[in-house]
């Protein structure tokens, strides 16, 4: 027994955080799938979980659904300990990626199941089934088994089926996963819209960081077990504090060198790809002669005919290759020292000739604020 | 014309597909239908003592063609009770058979289909090993089990736990026993077909809906073996209900089964109309569950 006392208190201080996840790990045989995660979540947030297939985000998934039982470490739900709470008495409803729906029910009964396990009575299971399935736009397909739907229409049952029962937490493993790339974008914009409707709290799992960055508040990038990085969208993408988060979320150019001169305000480093040095603004803490990597994304550096001014910030490269995309262009651009660099440009002027060309010699440049220094 | 000709060729050649259709075909016209046919012919006729022991159905007499259909054989089967009771007795023993090697078989398929895959196929080994070894010397080895001084009963006095010998053998019980020993793998191999293409995230998902394991046994994991258990039951309840061997061997005078009254009259009363007319009807008690069977079995491929 937990003394009330104690119980409570946990509650009071976990008011705003809605899911607290305290030293979670978990371990299967020899592989540890969750290693030590500290993870916090507000109510009403849509949380991802992102990372690429076998870095553990599924099963953080499944323990806080309760479908997998974790070696140590505590799953706060609304203040409440988790702990042996069995998957069918949490206040939480998860979303398969598969879909799960059940082959012999109608997509109605498919949704009344969850009402059913609660023992709601059978006009109110009506009302709520058939409220649910106008949200998500199924009202017509109410009598068809799953295998009459399209994948589309499978994932708002599935979500209807959860929705229904007003959990307080949702779980999404992959939601977009069995989507062809059109309607994913579409259902993404659409199932946040739902989410936002009935102010559910949301946790998803993506290994898509443009899924993750269209539906989440929230993003923690995940690798071999750890949370490396959490934090906004625009934060995570724009300040990596590591060159997995960098290279894994969107393109990125990473450049080596050596910390020649500590500023106020900015770090002098000594690259190995250009005579030029990098004048780069400083972030977190980084000592002279210490070895770092900065972090540029190509849509930062601007591609120019014209010799910038200064000595710092730019390299002089021929153009190896330009992908036009309509709206902008990618330029890969070799430098002497065999580096290349990628970066985009919009394409504010209509003709080509405007336009840096094939074997062109030009300049790349970037201002100080753009880059991100990366010490690990 | 050419393009004529080559249709009319290509209507004459089988393709491959009729090729392949066509050898079950003949098989189960060779084998099934026209033995079926002699059967039936036979049912019609009369009984007479000579070689074979049946009249002919046709004759020719002063050039007009006389048919006798005898009905003489089926009136024969409702008049006299022994038969109708065979038939409830057979029906009853098949019956109370499938259920119990349902009721053993579920939970043995549903344990092979969640063991892991290296000793699932040591357990699928184990049911259907017995089998490499002659039915008929299996249920031999019955009588040595459950006889008087038997294995059975010499453990249990062994044990303590009765004091004389339970007499099971040339008893229905014994009979029970050898039908469920000798068709539980028919009941548990396709029940462990259903079973292991069943997706257990269903179950999960059930679980996360707030049902409980046992619930979501009944609500997911039972309507969904449904196909499985009526294959099974089938498997079972068809040829039990024929069965000769085990209440030959193991029944006693008491044990009522059709297929021993069917051997009686065959080789006992050499009565082989009355013998055909017996395996008519038991076929057509048999053709109303096969027709079950495939009502279901083309539902679940929908």
């Amino acid at each position: 027994m937990i003394g009330n006392t104690e119980k409570s208190e946990v509650k009071v201080d976990e008011q705003k955080n809605y899911v607290e996840v305290k030293k979670l790990t978990k371990k299967f045989d020899t592989i540890i799938a969750v290693n030590d995660v500290d993870l916090t979540i507000k109510k009403g947030e849509i949380f991802a979980l992102l990372g690429s297939s076998g870095c553990g985000k599924s099963t953080l998934l499944r323990m806080l659904a309760g479908l997998e039982t974790p070696t140590s470490g505590h799953v706060f739900i609304d203040g409440k300990e988790m702990g042996s709470i069995p998957p069918f008495k949490r206040p939480v409803n998860m979303m398969f990626q598969s879909y799960a729906l059940f082959p012999h029910m109608t997509v109605e009964q498919n949704v009344a199941f969850g009402l059913k396990q609660d023992k709601v009575p059978k006009n109110q299971i009506r009302d709520k089934v058939s409220e649910v399935l106008k949200l998500v736009e199924m009202s017509p397909y109410a009598k068809r088994k799953s295998h009459q739907l399209s994948g589309g229409q499978m994932q708002r049952v599935a979500l209807a089926r959860i929705l229904v029962k007003s959990p307080k937490l949702l779980l999404l493993d992959e939601p977009m996963a069995a989507l062809d790339k059109k309607l994913r974008t579409q259902m993404q914009i659409e199932l946040v819209d739902i989410l936002e409707k009935v102010g559910a709290t949301c946790i998803m799992v993506t290994h898509d960081q443009e899924e993750a960055m269209t539906m989440a508040c929230r993003i923690a990038v995940m690798d071999q077990g750890y949370i490396i990085q959490i934090g906004p969208p625009s934060e995570v993408y724009e300040f990596p504090n590591c060159r997995f988060c960098a290279e894994f979320i969107g393109s990125v150019n990473l450049i080596e060198g050596k910390v020649k001169d500590i500023n106020a305000e900015t770090v002098l480093i000594e690259s190995s790809i250009h005579e030029n040095n990098l004048e780069i603004a400083k972030t977190g803490d980084c000592t002279i002669g210490m070895e770092v990597s900065v972090a540029l994304r190509p849509e930062k550096i601007s591609v120019s005919r014209d010799k910038p001014e200064g000595s710092v910030n730019w390299v002089k490269g021929k153009v190896e290759d330009i992908i036009y995309l309509g709206g902008s262009s990618t330029y890969y651009v070799r430098l002497p020292s065999g580096k290349k660099i990628i970066a985009m440009q919009a394409n504010l002027k209509r003709t080509i000739h405007e336009r840096p060309t094939w074997e062109e010699e030009i300049y790349l440049s970037w201002l100080s604020q753009s880059g991100v220094i990366l010490t690990s | 014309m050419r393009a004529k000709l080559e249709n009319t060729l290509k209507k004459i050649i089988p393709r491959g597909r009729s090729i392949v259709i066509a050898i079950p075909f003949a098989w189960m016209i060779l084998f099934f239908l026209i033995p079926f046919a002699f059967v039936l012919k036979i049912s019609f006729a009369e009984l007479q003592l000579a070689i074979p022991p049946f009249t002919a159905l046709t004759k020719l007499i002063e050039e007009s063609l006389h048919i006798k259909l005898n009905l003489g054989n089926y009136l024969f089967l409702l008049q006299d009770p022994l038969y109708i009771n065979a038939y409830i007795s057979s029906v009853k023993f098949a019956f109370v058979s499938t259920m119990l090697c349902l009721l053993i078989g579920y939970p043995m398929a549903y344990a092979i289909s969640k063991s892991s895959p290296n000793i699932r196929n040591i357990l699928l080994m184990l049911i259907v090993l017995p089998s490499w070894t002659e039915f008929l010397i299996r249920i031999y080895a019955w009588i040595g089990i459950l006889k008087n001084n038997g294995i059975l009963n010499n453990f249990l006095l062994w044990l303590g736990v009765i004091d004389e010998p339970l007499v099971i053998l040339n008893t229905n019980i014994a009979v029970y026993i050898g039908i469920v020993y000798g068709y539980l793998p028919f009941m548990i191999l396709p029940l462990y077909t259903n079973l292991t293409k069943h997706d257990d995230t269903l179950l999960e998902a059930a679980y996360d809906l707030g049902c409980p394991p046992w619930k979501s046994f009944l609500t997911i994991t039972l309507p969904l073996s449904f196909a499985g258990i009526v294959a099974g039951c089938m498997l079972v309840f068809i040829p039990a209900v024929g069965e000769f061997v085990i209440p030959e061997l193991l029944g006693g005078s008491e044990t009522l089964m059709i297929g021993k009254v069917l051997w009686q009259e065959f080789f006992n009363n050499r009565d082989w109309p009355v013998a055909s007319a017996v395996a008519i009807i038991m076929l057509i008690i048999l053709a109303v569950p096969l027709a079950i069977f495939h009502h279901f079995q083309a539902k679940e491929t929908l």
